[in-house]
């Protein structure tokens, strides 16, 4: 192929703006830069945005506006769910939380934080597929259980969980239900009420809003407790100037994102399908995780006998972002601890891709993906000796 | 891309003696595919002499380049001087690698020397085990 395309396809990393979140910002930086707090006219005309903001967000959401709160992201979110579930919890004797091995590191290290304060965690197993057993979350299930935490979609694979029945059993066991879903927002149906979550971490920079900028859903009558202290700002749960400006983008973003919902699904899934196909064709490569219960734009495959840095950089130089699980790109010697939990061994999973697109993809944009990776992959594997030893029959393929 | 300078750009773009020296002198393999690095290096001796030297890598940009970068270093050197060799070397030769990416120029340093080894070893002559210890890219790297 002579003609470069430059394609961004790592959208789960982060996205572009969307013209219509940029515009949604820009008077509240330029004109209503009033504090909400104050109460002239500038300051209480940001706190009416601020306040049709809430209800909006709470609106696609199927919640209360009330049960909104704004913080910094999704990292914060997630960080404050998990403390305010596990220390309420504690308080009534409860230590135990159950999770998946695969969350995001926010939920991950809050664990593990957790876990050294004396708190007990179950890691649900979460199989080849990327998928959580309900069974086996029944059996996890205890007396003294706080919580539960369960990511939506996965950030690498895209793997979508069993959401309203993690949150019908948790309900019918009176068990708090957080969910992750920073990766759902935006590109699957979501809604707290139908799908039995009490609470919920969401990010605007994921569905084509801006970057810092958040919301921890808290149903009604759960307990929460503040990681930042000061003013009184989202109901004396969040302390700090709120992000006007950027609460904005979001909200334009997420009304955006959730009315086009089903389009773009429909779109992006095409596309993802003629992806996965293609780079199917390529010998000794597999798709992590289930094939349908994924994103629509999440495609991750591993490549045996090569490493995916050196395949991320030679596809940049085609004008492919993407990014990998390999442990080079992360700068320490393990490779995703999301692919060591679908099972995949050590050396295989440092051969991994993960492509995720948006509906701005063409099926010529897919085309060439495909024929840059296939390029890129025989390549590397030419320069390989683990690949030398896979071919001359030293070493068994595992794919 | 800002990660690399431009030199370990490119020799990973455009790796110099990639390949396979079947009837090789000296064969040396060190790393490990657990870790996401594997390199083997094949030399071939004459009067004491690098004549030719041909690597396959399995890994990162840097490992990429490192490989490339200390085939040009011993490429055509007496031996004595490729026994000399450091990963510090290959590193400035390459205008600086980023700090968790120095095994990479270890493992190009370990990976001639455990060649030179087997040339050693094969052919039945002496050499300094201090300079050339048994357990060359031996080391495991932090895996659970």
């Amino acid at each position: 192929m002579d003609k470069i395309m430059y394609l961004y396809a790592d959208n789960a990393a982060t996205t572009r703006m969307s013209r219509t979140a940029i515009d949604a910002m820009l008077p509240y930086m330029e004109e209503i830069y009033g504090n909400p707090s104050s109460l002239y006219t500038i300051g209480q005309r940001a706190k009416e945005a601020l306040e049709d903001a809430r209800a909006r967000v709470a609106a696609c959401l199927g919640a209360n506006p009330s049960e909104i709160i704004f913080t910094s992201g999704g990292s914060e979110a997630d960080n404050q769910a998990i403390y305010s579930a596990a220390y309420t919890g504690a308080k009534k004797g409860k230590k135990h939380i159950v999770s998946t091995a695969f969350e995001h590191h926010a939920v991950l290290h809050s664990l593990k934080k957790l876990e050294r304060e004396g708190f007990e965690v179950t890691y649900l197993d979460v199989h080849e597929d990327g998928l959580v057993r309900l069974e086996e979350l029944k059996e996890a299930l205890r007396e003294d259980t706080a919580l539960v935490t369960v990511m939506f979609a996965n950030n690498e694979i895209g793997t979508v969980q069993p959401i309203r029945e993690i949150g019908a059993l948790c309900r019918e066991r009176k068990i708090p239900f957080h969910t992750d879903a920073v990766q759902a927002i935006g590109h699957v149906p979501v809604n707290v009420v139908d799908d039995n979550i009490d609470m919920l971490s969401l990010s605007a920079h994921k569905f084509h809003g801006p970057k810092g900028i958040g919301v921890l859903f808290v149903k009604r009558g759960v307990r929460v407790l503040n990681l930042i202290e000061g003013g009184a700002q989202e109901r004396g749960k969040r302390a700090g100037t709120e992000n006007l400006a950027a609460i904005m983008g979001m909200t334009a973003a997420m009304e955006e994102a959730c009315a086009k919902l089903e389009e773009n699904s429909r779109t992006v899934t095409a596309l993802r399908e003629r992806l996965i196909d293609g780079l199917l064709t390529i010998p000794h490569s597999a798709l992590n995780g289930s094939r349908e219960k994924r994103l629509p734009g999440n495609v991750n495959f591993i490549f045996e006998g090569i490493e995916g840095e050196s395949l991320l950089l030679l596809l940049d130089d085609r004008g492919i972002s993407a990014s990998s699980g390999s442990a080079c790109t992360s700068g320490s010697l393990d490779p995703s601890h999301v692919l060591l939990a679908i099972g995949r061994p050590h050396e295989i999973a440092h051969g991994s891709l993960r492509l995720t697109i948006d509906e701005s993809f063409t099926e010529e944009a897919i085309d060439y993906i495909v024929e840059n990776v296939k390029e890129v992959v025989t390549y590397l594997r030419g320069m390989s000796p683990v690949w030398r030893d896979l071919v001359s029959g030293k070493k068994q393929f595992q794919l | 891309m800002a990660l690399y300078s431009e030199k370990v750009m490119d020799h990973f773009r455009n790796p110099r003696n990639v390949g396979v020296i079947e009837d090789a002198d000296g064969v040396g393999e060190v790393g490990n595919a657990k870790c996401g690095d594997i390199m083997t290096m094949y030399l071939k001796i004459r009067d004491e002499r690098i004549e030719d030297v041909k690597f396959e890598t399995f890994g990162c940009g840097s490992a990429i380049a490192s490989s490339s970068m200390a085939t040009e270093l011993i490429k055509g050197r007496p031996v004595s001087e490729a026994l000399q060799l450091t990963n510090k070397a290959v590193a400035e030769a390459l205008d600086g690698l980023p700090a968790y990416k120095m095994h990479c120029s270890v493992l190009a340093e370990e990976a001639i020397k455990a060649a030179l080894k087997d040339y050693y070893d094969k052919n039945g002559i002496e050499y300094d085990h201090s300079v050339l210890p048994d357990n060359l890219g031996c080391e495991e790297c932090e895996v659970d």
